[in-house]
């Protein structure tokens, strides 16, 4: 059993005392150096403070002090969730963000301390179960904010995916693909892929691949670029690779990569040129009068 | 007398991994301070070996090292992995073989765009390949 009395007096305290047990609580959180940073005014956590204790002493009052996985639990847990996205927002650690539940231990602990003067053993028991619920719920904070985070990165890189395969129109029969970044990875697929489809839609007869933004082309890059060529050609469409820069020419001449069957330049704008001669367009100088 | 400022090891496992190491190579280069071809040499370099590493070699590691020689620096990389070996080294430099579906051009490439190459692998018992490059001068 918990107590000698045969039952926690958790509960009891939690929702006996909540006006003085927030006070103290808070004025902790307050004074702990982490919060001195501004990230957060004192009337919200002083409001998260108070709607967390609320569900805390509802839940301790009907639910399993062992076990936060249950539904007893659901209203508290997600509140925790829901502060956790919250703080991990505004700036917080995920240590900061796990400190708001730990913190109230030491308040808690005082007031135990204070009910139980008299009966030591019970006062060890009631610290030992109720370290056991705070430390659950202070890592399901963190284990919260981590899901987050790892949301953040997988939304920015599908972002980052769309970002990379802008196919655009210069002008009729002509498309260009500025290709930014790594090439090395499923990137490359879903730009080709692009590119061709474009091809199709828009029935271009040049395509201008543009490399500039390409920090290293080694022979993974490279045979891309010759698959990709190769495929648009079958499909009735030429392309010219720009952005060539003498670091990349030179790199290129030691591997080995035969770049002869393809028409290159050193500028997107060397390019564009070559494109308009070839589709029988010209670009003069409007005439003033 | 030739000195190691720097140290590094590094995983390759994935193909992330080789996007990684091209990054930190390229910085390393920088501050070794090599000229902008230079660096793109070595990271393409770096690039195609930590590729092999990764697809041939079934994963492994590759070693950063920043070299001082007097006035002169340098950059030397060590890609180590146990995966199969290379039975014939001779056949695996020429231009176009591969035994994957590359262009055949990476081992030969990279011998290519540094100035030190060594290749060092027995079948079965894995393989390394170790390459430096010298800032400016000292070109092949």
């Amino acid at each position: 059993m918990m107590s000698t009395l045969g039952k926690t007096r958790f509960p009891d305290i939690v929702n006996r005392c909540q006006p003085q047990l927030l006070a103290d609580w808070v004025q902790n959180q307050l004074s702990a150096a982490s919060f001195n940073n501004g990230l957060m005014r004192e009337s919200e956590l002083r409001e998260q403070s108070r709607q967390f204790l609320h569900a805390l002493g509802e839940a301790v009052e009907h639910g399993d002090l062992t076990d936060i996985e249950e539904s007893h639990w659901d209203e508290t847990r997600e509140f925790l969730a829901a502060v956790s996205r919250s703080r991990a927002l505004q700036g917080f650690t995920p240590n900061q963000t796990a400190m708001f539940v730990f913190s109230l231990k030491q308040p808690l602990f005082q007031l135990l301390r204070q009910e139980l003067e008299k009966q030591p053993e019970a006062l060890i028991d009631e610290i030992l179960s109720i370290t056991r619920l705070l430390d659950q719920l202070g890592l399901h904070t963190t284990e919260i904010y981590q899901k987050n985070r790892e949301e953040i990165i997988y939304q920015q890189q599908q972002e980052l995916m769309e970002l990379s395969t802008p196919v655009v129109q210069l002008w009729q029969n002509i498309l260009a693909l500025p290709l930014i970044g790594t090439l090395d990875s499923a990137r490359t697929q879903v730009v080709m892929e692009t590119l061709l489809q474009k091809i199709v839609d828009t029935n271009a007869a040049i395509a201008i691949i543009d490399i500039t933004g390409v920090p290293t082309v080694d022979t993974l890059v490279a045979q891309h670029l010759l698959k990709t060529v190769a495929a648009a050609r079958l499909m009735g469409a030429d392309c010219i690779i720009s952005g060539i820069r003498p670091q990349i020419a030179l790199t290129i001449v030691h591997l080995g990569v035969d770049l002869t069957d393809v028409i290159t330049k050193a500028t997107l704008a060397d390019a564009f040129a070559i494109a308009l001669q070839r589709t029988g367009a010209s670009v003069a100088a409007a005439e003033r009068a | 007398m030739m000195t190691v400022s720097r140290r590094e090891t590094r995983a390759l496992r994935s193909s992330d991994d080789v996007v990684r190491v091209r990054q930190a190579v390229r910085q390393w280069a920088m501050a070794q301070g090599f000229s902008l071809v230079d660096q793109t040499k070595m990271v393409t370099a770096a690039s195609e070996l930590a590729r092999n590493t990764v697809d041939y070699g079934g994963g492994g590691n590759v070693l950063l090292e920043a070299l001082n020689e007097g006035s002169r620096r340098g950059l030397k990389l060590t890609f180590s992995d146990q995966g199969p070996g290379i039975a014939d080294i001779e056949l695996a430099l020429r231009d176009g073989y591969t035994s994957g579906s590359g262009l055949g051009l990476g081992l030969g490439g990279a011998r290519r765009l540094t100035n030190e190459f060594a290749i060092d692998s027995t079948p079965g018992g894995g393989t390394r390949v170790t390459i430096t490059r010298w800032q400016c001068g000292d070109r092949r």
